[in-house]
């Protein structure tokens, strides 16, 4: 995307204020998106973006400046307010020498997005749309976004790291409303992968239209949900983002560094029922949160961080990695050039376990049954978190009865982690996730088989 | 920071190329923002930053697309008006899809830019932000960290031109500080956090941010679940505000006409406490929001949304207003990479009588929140259920008792919005510009043990 000896030339101007470690980083990305809403295709838009992020390390501070500017000016502009901002002692040239790394794609891109034909694209959306409409007159509203973007990244530090990446990742979603006399009620469904428009080629957009229809037409029948502490059973894919928030947040490096973890301090130690294996795994082939370099340049990674509920370590980024002396994780993201990376997870699941799923209803006397889970939200410091319930049913007599209306779950990490009795063999990978950390979102996905939690609190209006 | 006229000069430029039976629509947008991170001390982050945008409409054959980019220059420029033009082709043909015309009614003059801003040094900056974390740690013996102490500060320029004459540029400053402080006793753990957002940074109240962290992560500790029960809700202005936000973007033209808000039908009628009257009003200068203008160029005015419990309007921009049969009510809102739709601004609900502490001292019992958590996915706008984690205190005999963890809330919009039993009268302009004063609702499911 820029000339090495550009690069090598702004990585020198970074380092004029005497700054240990200087980093570019370059980004060039197009999207493309369109909507069907309310019958009609509208909302098609197309951006670009691309530009430069500097940063300058000094001691404990980090100048960060970035720019749209990519000339060699511009670049040096940053450079320069990047280096100032860190206020490094002394002056002094530093030439760096770049070695270009290659990393392991997790898998190649077969049709490049912007090669197919925007008129193919809004077809999928009218497909979709009749689809979700024919599974009944209950459904009163569509709403279908097709979304594609691709990224190009380029990473060039002072430790002479030269790096880049192809990241193309392709999204369909599907909302639907259904009418009834108890009112409205939602269902929605959405399939991301970390490919091209070959997404279509592996994945039926009516199939997937259907099926938010059904969930919406369900709930219409839905009842109250229950209020109060009782066992939950997870569905296959959708108890990702129960770990992604008990304790993957908690298990960030950065947070631990704060003492703003409940699990700072507690590698080695138990943390989770012996049946919890937890991964973090950047390399999962075509899976949202996939990729070949993070955004700090380093290789993707699989990560064990809990084995058979022992706390084995933390994902890491290259500053809080640096500074403990160890290698990063390949957990170093951020949302755009314009924002400092930090740790994030990336593809992170629980394997499978020895129980048959029906059994884990069977055994379950009475108690919810979440199929799909919403997002969620953890503050890291107490553990608590809350996730939402998108479509749940009662669990009664160990069968799976009516469905009920959305709510929250909540409990605390390090409590829930401990309650985790059954495991299935049924592993699936769930939706595509945004994850939010500190304003910034990036690509997440969650994986789990259906599981059971002795005791989490269910937050809703019934008796 | 130079003069706002050449970007208005290029937006006009490229609103100018519009073809004969085209509708082109340009909107500029320029910026410089510096963030400070401090922690432990130190300065952890210090970033400058300046940034560009653009963003294109275009309207040909009844039909809209959209592009926008991260770039001035002029290649880049160019392609984004090809690529509005080409999305356009591929949108199904609607009659109300158009741009604004200028409807007569008067701007209120607004201004929101303060040299000061622009002007403040860095030094400061950093040493207001670490003054900050060192008074949220000396703030009570059982502070123990403070997760991140944050300033941040911007100065940004907007213009828009369209092909239907209208052409407008502003500029604001905008400062802002909070931090986010843990506190511990024993084994337990809470946090708390304060913010504060000003156009200047002397209007920043700095005593008020630490004091918030302190009371807020501190009052907390100790907390844990109770039962399952049903309770009186009092609600601070900044809580009252997350929820009434909630509902006025169920008032939205969008949603409203694609039948996805639960009070679609229901114009004229009750669906609120008599107590209530909310309002969308970005004339009203006292909030950090005001603005002159919407984000399609039409001067701002008063929507009322809620008048004594009754439902009286909903918010359109231009083609959700033409759509309805009624006109833009001037509340488009958009950022630079999309297109407009109606959005509320600066919403404000009208004060009644009492403060905080008079409202907790005439409640026999209840819970007095302090803060929610999982809205986003807790929330569910289209059918009014909500159900979100919360924190708080219980009371007893008109005073705060117990802390409280680890539970929820539950319930419906319309039920909540009935269920207002009392309107304070300290309306507070919060740091996001709204205007909303303390609430008690009764009759909400807390779920607990």
């Amino acid at each position: 995307m820029i000339d090495e000896s550009v690069i090598q030339r702004t990585i020198g101007a970074a380092l004029g204020t005497g700054g240990e470690f200087a980093e570019v980083f370059v980004e060039d990305r197009r999207s493309t998106g369109a909507v069907l809403d309310d019958r009609r295709v509208e909302d098609l838009s197309s951006g670009r973006d691309r530009g430069a992020g500097i940063r300058v390390v000094s001691g404990d501070t980090t100048g960060f400046a970035h720019t749209a500017d990519l000339t060699e000016a511009g670049l040096r502009q940053a450079a320069e307010a990047a280096a100032a901002a860190a206020q490094g002692g002394g002056g002094g040239t530093r030439v760096v020498d770049l070695t270009r790394q290659t990393a392991p794609r997790p898998n190649e891109i077969r049709t490049l997005p912007e090669d197919v034909a925007k008129a193919t694209k809004v077809e999928l959306l009218n497909r979709a749309d009749e689809a979700a409409r024919a599974e009944g007159s209950d459904i009163s509203q569509v709403m279908v976004r097709y979304g594609d973007n691709r990224r190009r990244i380029l990473v060039a530090n002072s430790d002479g790291l030269l790096a880049d990446d192809d990241q193309v990742r392709t999204l369909f979603a599907v909302s639907c409303v259904a009418n009834g006399d108890t009112g409205m009620q939602t269902g929605r469904e959405s399939i991301g992968r970390t490919v091209g428009f070959e997404l279509f080629d592996i994945y039926d957009v009516e199939d997937l239209a259907r099926r938010a229809a059904r969930r919406a037409i369900t709930k219409l029948q839905a009842v109250p949900a229950p209020s109060g502490s009782m066992p939950v059973v997870i569905g296959k894919g959708g108890g990702g983002v129960l770990f992604h928030e008990a304790c993957g947040h908690g298990l960030e490096a950065d947070l631990v560094a704060k003492k703003a973890s409940v699990f700072a301090g507690r590698k080695g130690e138990l943390v989770a029922s012996p049946l919890v294996t937890l991964v973090d795994d950047g390399t999962m082939s075509e899976e949202w949160g996939a990729y070949s370099i993070d955004d700090e340049g380093r290789p993707a990674q699989r990560n064990v961080l809990i084995e058979n509920g022992v706390l084995t370590d933390y994902m890491w980024d290259h500053l809080r990695a640096r500074k403990e002396g160890r290698p990063s994780s390949g957990n170093g993201r951020r949302q755009s050039y314009q924002h400092l990376p930090m740790v994030r997870m990336t593809n992170t699941y629980i394997g499978n376990g020895a129980d048959d799923p029906a059994d884990i209803i069977a055994a379950t006397d009475r108690g919810v049954f979440v199929a799909q889970l919403g997002g969620g939200q953890v503050n890291t410091a107490t553990g608590d978190f809350v996730f939402g319930m998108t479509e749940a049913y009662l669990i009664e007599d160990g069968k799976i009865t009516s469905p009920i209306r959305d709510g929250n779950l909540i409990g605390n990490g390090p409590e829930v982690l401990t309650r985790i009795d059954m495991l299935g063999n049924d592993f699936e990978m769930g939706h595509p996730g945004t994850c939010g950390k500190d304003g910034q979102g990036v690509p997440v996905g969650d994986g789990t088989p259906t599981l059971r939690v002795t005791s989490l609190t269910v937050g809703g209006t019934a008796a | 920071m130079s003069s706002d006229s050449d970007i208005l000069d290029l937006a006009r430029r490229l609103a100018e190329r519009a073809e004969p039976g085209e509708q082109v629509e340009v909107t500029v947008g320029r910026g410089t923002r510096t963030t400070v991170r401090v922690h432990g001390g130190e300065v952890e982050s210090f970033t400058s930053a300046t940034s560009h945008g653009i963003g294109v409409r275009v309207i040909a054959d009844h039909r809209e697309g959209f592009a926008h980019a991260g770039s001035h220059d002029p290649d880049v420029v160019d392609d984004v008006l090809a690529e509005a033009r080409d999305n356009a082709s591929f949108a199904t043909p609607d009659d109300h899809v158009g741009l604004v015309e200028p409807d007569g009614v008067e701007a209120v003059p607004v201004d929101h830019w303060n040299d000061s801003v622009v002007a403040y040094s860095d030094v400061d900056k950093i040493a207001r932000t670490v003054e900050l974390e060192r008074r949220v740690l000396g703030g009570d013996p059982r502070m123990r960290s403070v997760r991140t102490a944050v300033w941040s500060d911007a100065a940004a320029e907007f213009a828009l031109a369209s092909s239907a004459g209208l052409a407008l540029s502003s500029r604001s400053t905008s400062c802002s500080m909070s931090v986010s402080g843990i506190a511990g006793e024993g084994d337990d753990t809470a946090t708390g956090a304060g913010v504060d957002a000003a156009r200047s940074p002397d209007a920043l109240d700095d005593d008020k941010v630490v004091s918030d962290a302190v009371q807020r992560a501190t009052e907390l500790l100790g907390g844990r679940p109770v039962p399952s029960q049903r309770v009186t809700l009092l609600l601070e202005p900044r809580l009252a505000a997350t929820l009434l936000g909630i509902v006025a973007g169920s008032l939205t033209g969008d949603v409203v006409l694609k039948g996805r808000s639960p009070f679609a039908d229901r114009l004229g009628e009750e669906i609120a406490s008599p107590l209530l009257t909310l309002v969308d009003d970005p004339t009203d200068t006292r909030s950090i929001a005001s603005d002159s203008h919407d984000g399609e160029g039409l001067a701002t005015r008063r929507n009322a949304l809620v008048e004594n419990g009754v439902l009286a309007g909903f918010l359109y921009d231009g083609t959700t207003g033409r759509r309805a049969g009624a006109a833009s009510t001037a509340s488009a809102v958009r950022g630079s990479r999309g297109l407009p739709s109606p959005g509320v601004q600066v919403m404000v609900a009208e004060p009644g009588d009492g403060t905080y502490d008079e409202l907790l001292a005439s409640l026999d019992s209840g819970f007095a929140l302090r803060s929610m958590n999982g809205l986003h996915s807790g929330v569910n706008p289209v059918s009014g259920d909500f159900s979100v984690g919360a924190e708080g205190r219980m009371i007893r005999g008109g005073e705060l008792a117990e802390p409280v963890r680890e539970i929820t809330i539950a319930g419906s919009l319309q039920r909540m919005l009935l269920d207002i039993a009392a309107v304070g009268g300290d309306l507070t302009w919060l740091p996001g510009g709204t205007g909303v004063p303390s609430l008690v609702i009764g009759d909400i499911s807390l779920g607990g043990r």
